[in-house]
């Protein structure tokens, strides 16, 4: 193809290993890879398909050549974009690591090529996202655990989770991303993501629920009538975290008619997560709490 | 009282304090304790007239002994009084804190009694929270004007951010509506202030673990609209601030009709939340742009363009130094172009580096060219749109609200038989610095 594309796509297990295993295997065959994309994901595609078993040690050489190579910034680039929701994230990072490989430390200046200025606006939204998020993120006590949900279009699991352990260190508590289907919890000093179709939360009791009245009372009062202007409100806190959030998600409309805590069939029920039973498949999330 | 009434009353006399901030700090959390605090600030809500809440913002007590003329508060006014003890009001942050509700506390106080008991209580509260909580999370604390120095100076070390609210921008103001506040007082504990975070500041430089004085700075507001100050005096005002006494911020309050006072404007005044907007905006190109305040504003025209923001009514007014070629202008100079923020003309700073920029890359670097394109250059060729009808400009450096206060046309009907009389560049100029 005129591109140097090939006619092959690649598919791989969805994780970060499995990934930087496509990019391995994509400078060692010379070859372009129309596409990748995880093995989960619906394939729209003509092209022949190969899965690329991940593979440790490559994935290893790939991760420890870019700080080397490329940068830093770099190599929190591609981790932050890898989380991303950004379409054919995979492909991106390929390429913008072929460009990176090529052009040094510089790549990350590049801002007017189209695949660093790509990944770059990735990056900052799922940036933006995850710190939105640490304020907008709301905890309930549920059987002395602090539980959480949110709906957020990136995986910001990942980059919130270590903020809010640093903070409370000496809490347990438990957040759901419905998203993606995946949840941290974190217990004396212990963070772990685990996917999960459904969390049954233990319901919340009354002292919670006074707080939960004391804050929304807060949130009534602070507010100037003089100056109402709930567009600018809008503006800063966008509507659709307004659902998870103790004090708004009563604005929403047709509330009533979404259970916020439930979903999906499969199920993971609380008490049993807390305490003993924490599934096994964690290590493709285990990468990014060393940092 | 219930503590769901004492924080209604206690918030509710709180609402008029414009600062919600919690930036300005780094700290991480420690073991054993809760919380900690991030230099960008977070803000948790917004509550529905846009403001950001970031802290739980209460007074202490509302049962104050003064009777400024501008506050709810004030002694003859007659309205519900409540105080917080110490102990519930720490435990109440707490619980906020961990359901992350909230960044911290930001706590200020009627004078009950006197400023000094005042500043006590306020000092025990902050200790239970830090002693007793190990809270490590954000608080910004009100030094109480008029309050021993020794106070100000132990509640200094237990909060991360003071602030003494210089309340009107001038002393016969304040005079006037605040007789019980003068001017001394409420600048002596903002010197103290001041010179207790440069002392520590030596001290930490000698010993790592020094405690620290207000690590994040301190800050003032005054109200605005409630006197006849012109917008210049309040610019030079808050830049005088910011360097005499090293504040890390001004906050502007639109000032709000709560109480019937001849002195005051009349109850059904709107509260001028354009001119607070200004401000700011001005406010901003102080700090971060690099303007001083006799740049944007001076004798000759002491108020604010209403339809243009601070930085356009600069452009518009120097426009011998523009269009500027994106390629080789200097940062500061990138900074005064209409459109670019900070983070824009850095991004353009360091992308120009690797290669020349054109139109095209700078719409891939994020640069919002509505407004900008009037005022550039991208090697050497000005953007099509500003080459091509020069009249626009008026239009692209209003922003929407303004252009409707004008009641200009959003578009018009193109005509193949004549050019009808539209506004030149140069009368649109003429226009906008008020030669026409």
């Amino acid at each position: 193809m005129s591109d140097g594309r090939a006619l092959i796509s690649y598919q791989y297990d969805g994780s970060f290993d499995g990934m930087l295993s496509c990019v391995f295997e994509s400078f060692v065959r010379h070859e372009n890879p129309t596409d990748i994309f995880p093995e989960d994901a619906p394939q729209f595609t003509l092209c022949p398909i190969r899965f690329v078993p991940t593979n440790e040690r490559h994935a290893k050489r790939v991760a420890v050549s870019i700080p080397v190579k490329i940068s830093r910034q770099a190599a929190d680039w591609v981790k932050k974009g890898f989380l991303s929701c950004a379409e054919h994230r995979e492909l991106l990072l390929l390429r913008f690591l072929r460009l990176g490989y090529q052009k040094g430390a510089a790549v990350t200046r590049m801002l007017q090529q189209e695949t660093v200025s790509e990944l770059f606006h990735a990056v900052q939204f799922i940036e933006n996202e995850s710190h939105l998020l640490k304020g907008f993120l709301r905890f309930s006590e549920r059987g002395g655990i602090l539980t959480a949900v949110i709906d957020p279009k990136n995986m910001v699991l990942p980059l919130i989770a270590p903020h809010f352990a640093d903070r409370m260190p000496r809490e347990t508590f438990l957040i759901y991303d419905r998203t993606h289907e995946m949840a941290v919890f974190y217990q004396n000093r212990q963070m772990q993501i685990f996917p999960a179709g459904e969390i049954l939360f233990e319901p919340e009791n009354d002292t919670e629920l006074l707080y939960q009245q004391l804050w929304k009372q807060f949130y009534r009062t602070i507010a100037i009538e003089g100056r109402y202007n709930p567009k600018c409100r809008q503006t800063h806190c966008p509507k659709r975290y307004w659902q998870n959030m103790t004090e708004l998600c009563g604005e929403v409309l047709g509330n009533s008619a979404r259970n916020p805590l439930k979903k999906a069939s499969d199920s993971i029920i609380m008490e049993e997560t807390a305490r003993q039973n924490l599934p096994e498949r964690t290590e493709n999330h285990d990468l990014y709490f060393k940092s | 009282m219930d503590l769901m009434e004492k924080l209604t009353i206690l918030s509710d006399a709180a609402k008029y304090d414009a600062a919600c901030t919690s930036s300005g700090v780094d700290r991480k959390g420690k073991a054993g304790g809760i919380g900690n605090s991030s230099a960008c600030g977070i803000c948790h809500s917004f509550s529905v007239d846009g403001r950001c809440i970031s802290l739980l913002k209460v007074l202490l007590s509302n049962d104050c002994v003064y009777n400024c003329h501008y506050c709810v508060n004030r002694v003859t006014n007659d309205t519900p009084r409540a105080s917080f003890t110490p102990r519930e009001l720490a435990s109440l942050t707490i619980e906020f804190y961990r359901r992350n509700y909230i960044e911290g506390l930001f706590l200020s106080s009627g004078i009950l009694k006197n400023p000094d008991y005042t500043c006590e209580q306020m000092i025990e509260t902050l200790r239970i929270l830090r002693e007793e909580y190990r809270f490590y999370g954000y608080i910004h604390a009100k030094a109480i004007p008029g309050a021993d120095s020794a106070l100000i100076a132990r509640l200094g070390m237990l909060a991360d951010r003071m602030s003494v609210n210089i309340e009107l921008p001038s002393e016969a103001s304040l005079r006037l509506l605040a007789p019980a506040k003068k001017k001394a007082a409420i600048l002596s504990p903002m010197r103290q202030i001041r010179d207790g975070i440069t002392e520590n500041r030596s001290d930490l430089v000698q010993y790592r673990h020094a405690p620290k004085f207000a690590p994040a700075g301190q800050s003032t507001q005054m109200i605005v609209g409630a006197t006849p100050e012109t917008d210049y005096q309040i610019l030079r005002l808050s830049e005088s601030l910011y360097q005499k006494y090293s504040l890390k911020r001004v906050f502007f309050s639109a000032y709000m009709p709560v109480a019937e006072d001849n002195l005051l404007p009349s109850l059904d005044t709107k509260p001028p939340l354009l001119r607070e907007h200004r401000l700011y905006q001005a406010d901003w190109l102080l700090r971060f742009y690099g303007f001083t305040a006799s740049e944007i504003l001076d004798e000759q025209h002491p108020n604010f363009n209403p339809f243009l923001d601070p930085k356009c009514n600069w452009a518009i007014q120097h426009m011998d130094q523009f269009p500027v070629e994106v390629n080789t202008a200097s940062y500061e100079m990138l900074l005064r172009v209409p459109g670019i923020g900070v983070r824009s003309a850095k991004r353009i700073v360091s992308a120009r580096r690797t290669g020349s920029l054109d139109l095209d890359a700078l719409k891939k670097i994020g640069v919002v060219l509505k407004r900008a394109q009037y005022f550039i250059t991208c090697r050497g060729k000005l953007p099509d749109a500003a080459r091509l009808r020069s009249d626009n400009m008026i239009r692209a450096v209003l922003s929407d609200k303004a252009a409707q206060m004008i009641g200009t046309t959003q578009g018009e009907q193109l005509s193949l038989f004549h050019n009808p009389n539209l506004l030149t560049r140069e009368d649109v100029m003429k226009c906008l610095t008020g030669e026409l």
